[in-house]
């Protein structure tokens, strides 16, 4: 053995043995010798995180000069010991492209001023903030808070989140902020708080170690949680015939490859599917319930099914004939023949009309009994899922009964361990909310629930979908540490918080991303600023948003770090500050919050996302912001809360950014700080580019540590609230940290009594399902409600009973395929970072239409024919692909959509699920022919 | 990729080649005089259902139809200064790779059997013969397994998504990561019986100098003996080729005698 692989070999021992008793190495234990070569002379190595997906690996980033020479996985990360998968591996280069952002870019005519139909040109950052104030003020003034908009991300850093989230709700009074990850995660959250009362899974990757069966639910975890994957293959090779892995998904996929079992369902059918397995629990082995768990842990609940699909009514005026096929079900549907028997619960049948009259409370949901929870599962009987879900016409439909029963056995046998895992084929579905808590369902008849090894664990696709998406709050309705908007409890403790008058924060919930887009088309929104995303690339029905940002009188503002098409269709862009070139932290989705240290500065004249907030906000006061608000849909509008302020010390002309980021509490972060030792903060003491700043002068800092402010700050709302988070400078000692973080401790497994504090304080000594979001409930039927009173339901989880019903727009003549849309392995979303790494663009250029085989010659298509793939909304070109990686049932297609050549979106349907209002790019019919 | 976007001119196409050479010679006949003969040449990979090398050589006019007709621009022709006769169509996977058309328009279109249908062709149930790109051999991807990043636990496998007959030419071989105690590593392999050569695994490869590369044939080709049957996969017997194993063995008496009776090479160390 050589000598380096011995002391390889040491070293990852040394950091194997410190992960497993919870304890974390000095980057120096494991960074080393190498700095006695002298080649390595200059190098720092310092611990940081992978920019790309929400499994959150860790990685150790090498500067050299003040700049990233290299990575390594991190051997202490306990999520990937020392591995990455290719887009992890190229985190040294994403931030070198050639067409990296380096000045700010304003659309002007030929005199240099503002022209919406100007080119763009390179201007200040001083003219940028004016033209952001200006237009800005032209839309408060004119719409008042809702006139302003911002797209925010599951890829702000936690500190970034929560500083957008305060300057909107705190400052403008608007709660149109709202994420990227609404795309992504939303009917996830909604399933959380429904079923549980908080967000956020109950288990952690350690679940893979032990379960005994895994089930993928629509998610190909093969490709899109790469590492997790190889964890998967890990526990499968450790047992090979003990360990089961079952596949669920409306295609072959690389997951296949491992699986035990693969079920290709039709779209939209796994709704049955789980309606099947609860009917055989409810009606075949009903000794496998565990009684105790249901009787002492979990209510019955169900809610209206008149709900639409999160569309808007057919009578909006920009829509096309074609569109309106599609929408008019958002009013009324008339019920297939499949709809007459899962709803004749109801008294429905086929052909009648269903009034969508729920629309607008999608979410109320009432307490049943289990009688009647069982009655709603009736019609579920084997051979009509079987009928229904079959989702590969080619296969024999007792094979695939046989595949369901399978399926059911492996939760239902009492000595298996069963972790179900899901992402976008549960979350982007018009029925989210509710496949999300159908999951639940099943594990909490089962008693299978918060145990190591066992339960429904819902993965993230973006890095910190969950740390600051969701922890932080940057929705629409959303504050920090699960607070709503809609509640004054929360909005009071927040204005606490945040040393703001009480009533500042607006109560009306703003609009989600889709509706956004959709204000922007209706001019209800004018100013709108995309942070750390590419929303005009990854919302579905795009052609209706590129068209409204191009051509309405609106102002665009895209901060990023390279041109994409939110840039494009944009009028001013900002050039941002990358990962490694700012302070951060992102939360993964197993609870684990990790941070890093600014590595490098900035390239050009890129700023910290962060520094853009502080700086706009300096251009407002208080008076300008805080006197009374007119508020559509909310009587009364908001208060003048300026009085108040006065009472608090604060002068009208006081600035956003003196109150809410350069306050006293802010200032006692002083810069430098020993955590900061050897390391920069372009926020808090400018650097060595001296860039000429917001106000035209050279940017020297704000003069504190901001970052560790900001998260100081932010975690006060956790503490004691379920949300505890550990002070800044302990993250950057450790691996990361699984909140809630207590007494020097994370947590692993949440509601076990055993593992969690707060199941603990409760004085159950099994389980408690804590969470304290809507845990009143009236009670009733399965066909309503019938005792308005409500009974409380402290420390319960619900199961649900939901049935199947159509998606809104399904294949026929004369649009006769499904159309699912996702990512690759090589490419992270959008493809603004990968597809400027030369090695990940050859691996993956283009983004192909996968077709299977006989449909292609069906249509005389051959493999590589350029073809249109057409829907109601748009078309876009590609080429047909019919043996990569992806093998397609007949009558389905998938088109993934990094690629802005094939800019999938424009066909895509804007549908949502009513609840959660994420939008399902996983169905919809489209057409195909020759180029 | 772009396959109605390009239109080729053949003449356009020996132009572009021939250019430096300052010949404009069209058609095939006039290259006959730069090659006297066939050549052994080292690592060159020709299109679809070329003939063996030294036949290909002879058999190709170098008429440059095969490179016009290709949708993808694969293909190109040697031209003076290589080690490749002048003329003869090859093609560098890492630049392009062949993308293995189902209609195989640069064999279907060559004037001599230099590429040869019947060499990607199969025969069909009811007798007749149609064209299969798969059977095509162009060479054998290898890999080096020193900087595939598989080989390190890194999750790639670009290479097996990337290849057009996935699960059947590179599959991937699952080994347990003892370093780190709860990864595994998801290894591609080669079917060196399907593989085709293609070389959409070598384009698609990340690493910064290729790990998966195409070689031809007579580069790779390992043969183990007829006389070994593997007891622990079924139907290995198929791989024998019975009329080799059970020819007649030469035997030559003398030479045992011969043996035997010198005992003096046994006293020779006294």
């Amino acid at each position: 053995m050589s000598e380096s692989r011995r002391s390889f070999i040491k070293k990852s021992a040394l950091a194997s043995a410190a992960t497993a008793i919870g304890m974390s190495l000095p980057a120096s234990a494991l960074a080393s010798d190498i700095k006695s070569i002298e080649k390595f002379e200059g190098w720092r190595w310092d611990k940081s995180v992978c920019r790309f997906c929400g499994t959150g690996c860790g990685i150790m980033v090498a500067t050299k000069n003040d700049k990233i020479v290299a990575v390594k996985g991190d051997p202490a990360a306990p999520v990937n010991r020392g591995l990455n998968c290719i887009k992890g591996y190229f985190n040294a280069k994403i931030m070198y492209g050639e067409d990296r952002l380096k000045q700010p870019l304003l659309r002007v005519d030929e005199n240099g001023d503002f022209s919406k139909t100007g080119s763009f040109k390179p201007v200040s950052w001083q003219r940028a903030f004016d033209e952001m104030e200006k237009h800005m003020r032209k839309s408060l003034k004119e719409l008042g808070p809702t006139g302003i908009a911002v797209f925010g991300s599951g890829q702000y850093t936690i500190m970034e989140g929560y500083a957008m989230a305060k300057l909107m709700k705190a400052g403008f009074r608007s709660n149109n902020l709202d994420p990227n990850a609404r795309h992504c995660m939303a009917s996830a959250v909604a399933g959380f708080i429904q079923t549980f009362g908080i967000d956020e899974p109950s288990g952690n990757y350690d679940d893979i170690e032990i379960a005994d069966t895994i089930v993928l639910w629509g998610a190909n975890m093969a490709e899109m949680h790469p590492i997790l994957w190889s964890r998967i293959s890990d526990r499968k090779l450790s047992n090979i015939d003990k360990v089961k892995i079952i596949n669920l998904t409306t295609f072959t996929n690389r997951s296949t490859d491992l699986s035990d079992i693969e079920i290709i369902f039709k779209p939209h059918t796994d709704l049955a599917i789980m309606n099947y397995i609860a009917r055989k629990i409810c009606y075949e082995v009903e000794d496998a319930i565990d009684w105790d768990f249901v009787n002492e842990h979990t209510v019955f609940a169900t809610g209206p099914v008149d709900i639409g699909y999160g569309m808007r009514t057919p009578d909006h005026p920009k829509f096309t004939d074609k569109e309106r096929e599609t929408v008019k079900a958002e009013a009324s549907k008339v019920l297939s023949k499949t709809e007459g028997v899962t709803l004749a619960y109801l008294g429905h049948k086929e052909g009648d009309t269903l009034e969508m009259k729920n629309r607008g409370s999608a979410g109320k949901h009432w307490k049943i009994t289990y009688e009647e929870f069982k009655k709603g599962l009736e019609p579920y009987t084997l051979d009509f899922v079987a009928e229904l879900a079959k989702g590969d016409s080619e296969e024999d439909i007792d094979t695939f009964k046989v595949k369901l029963e399978i399926l059911a056995s492996n939760y239902i046998n009492k000595s298996r361990k069963v972790t179900s895992f899901w992402t976008m084929g549960f979350n982007q579905h018009t029925r989210g909310t509710w496949v999300n808590e159908q999951i639940y369902m099943i594990h909490l008849l089962l008693g299978k629930q918060a145990q190591p090894g066992n339960g429904a664990f819902s993965l993230t696709g973006q890095p910190s979908a969950c740390g600051t998406a969701r922890e932080v709050g940057t929705f629409s309705h959303r504050l920090p540490a699960d607070m709503v908007v809609a509640n004054p409890k929360h909005r009071k403790r927040s204005e606490e918080l945040w040393n703001i008058p009480q009533g500042t924060i607006n109560p009306k919930v703003g609009s989600h991303i889709t509706k956004i887009m959709r204000d922007i088309e209706d001019g209800t929104v004018t100013f709108a600023w995309v942070n750390v995303c590419n929303p005009f690339m990854g919302t579905a029905n795009a052609n209706h948003w590129i068209k409204a940002a191009r051509n309405m009188d609106n102002f665009m503002v895209t901060s990023d770090g390279y041109p994409g098409v939110s840039a494009k269709v944009s009028d001013l862009i900002l050039p941002s500050a990358m990962i490694y070139e700012k302070w951060g932290a992102f939360g993964n989705a197993e609870r684990r919050t990790q941070h890093w240290r600014q590595q490098v500065t900035p390239v050009g004249d890129a700023m910290p996302d962060t520094w853009q907030y502080l700086e706009i906000a300096k251009r407002f006061t208080i008076r300008d912001v805080w006197g009374e608000q007119n508020i559509p849909g909310l009587e009364g509008g908001l208060p003048d809360v300026l009085p108040e302020a006065r009472e608090m010390g604060f002068s009208p002309d006081d600035s956003l950014f003196d109150v809410l980021f350069a306050n006293e509490k802010a200032k006692s972060h002083t810069w430098p700080d020993e955590v900061g030792n050897g390391f920069q903060n372009t926020e808090a003491e400018g650097d060595k580019r001296t860039v000429m700043g917001s106000d035209g002068k050279e940017w020297k800092g704000y003069g504190f540590f901001v970052q560790k402010y900001l998260w100081e700050e932010y975690r006060e709302f956790g503490l004691g609230h379920m949300h505890d988070l550990a002070p800044f400078d302990r993250y950057h000692e450790a691996r990361g940290l699984k909140w809630p973080y207590v007494d020097g401790k994370e947590t692993q497994w949440r509601f076990n009594s055993k593992y969690d504090p707060y199941a603990a304080a409760t004085g159950n000594t099994d389980y408690a399902f804590y969470g304290p979001a809507l845990k009143a409930l009236p009670s009733g039927t399965l066909t309503g409600i019938d005792n308005k009173e409500k009974t409380g339901l402290k420390n319960k989880a619900k199961i649900f009973f939901r049935p199947y019903m159509d998606p809104p727009e399904m294949p026929d003549k004369e649009y006769p395929y499904w159309l699912c849309t996702g990512r690759v392995l090589e490419h992270w979303h959008t493809g603004t970072m990968t597809m400027r790494v030369p090695e990940l663009y050859r691996a993956v250029p283009q983004a192909l239409c996968y077709m299977n085989p006989k449909d292609a010659q069906k249509q005389g298509f051959k493999h590589g024919d350029y073809v249109w793939i057409e829907s109601r909304r748009g078309r876009v070109k590609t080429h047909i692909d019919v043996r990569g990686r992806n093998s397609m049932p007949q009558g389905s297609i998938f088109v993934p959509f990094f690629d802005e050549k094939v800019l999938i979106n424009k066909v895509c349907l804007d549908a949502t699920c009513p609840i959660s209002k994420e939008t399902d790019f996983k169905k919809c019919s489209v057409k195909i022919y020759l180029v | 990729m772009g396959a109605s976007e390009h239109k080729y001119n053949r003449r356009e196409t020996l132009r572009k080649m021939l250019g430096s050479g300052g010949l404009f010679a069209i058609g095939g006949m006039a290259w006959a005089g730069y090659v006297d003969e066939a050549k052994k040449v080292d690592l060159v990979l020709r299109p679809p259902g070329a003939l063996d090398e030294l036949d290909f050589q002879k058999a190709c006019i170098k008429c440059g139809i095969c490179v016009e007709v290709c949708p993808y621009d694969t293909l190109s022709l040697a031209e003076s200064g290589s080690s490749i006769p002048i003329g003869t169509p090859y093609f560098k996977p890492r630049d392009i790779p062949c993308y293995m058309c189902t209609d195989i328009p640069c064999v279907v279109d060559c004037p001599t059997d230099a590429l040869d249908e019947s060499l990607v062709s199969i025969a069909k149930e009811n007798g007749t013969v149609a064209l299969d790109i798969n059977k095509s051999k162009m060479g054998i991807a290898v890999l080096n397994t020193e900087t595939c990043l598989a080989f390190w636990g890194i999750r790639c496998d670009a290479c097996y998504r990337a290849c057009p007959l996935i699960d059947e030419a590179i599959t991937l071989d699952l080994t347990r990561n003892e370093r780190t105690g709860k990864h595994a590593m998801l290894k591609p392999k080669i079917n060196n019986e399907v593989c085709t050569g293609c070389g959409m695994c070598e384009h698609a490869c990340i690493t910064e100098e290729t790990s998966i590369y195409v070689l031809p044939i007579a580069e790779v080709k390992g043969k183990v003996h007829d006389q070994y049957i593997k007891g622990w996969e079924e139907g290995d017997e198929a791989r024998i080729d019975t009329t080799n194993v059970y020819k007649d063995t030469k035997t030559n008496e003398q030479s045992t005698l011969d043996y035997l009776n010198d005992t003096e090479s046994l006293f020779e160390d006294e």
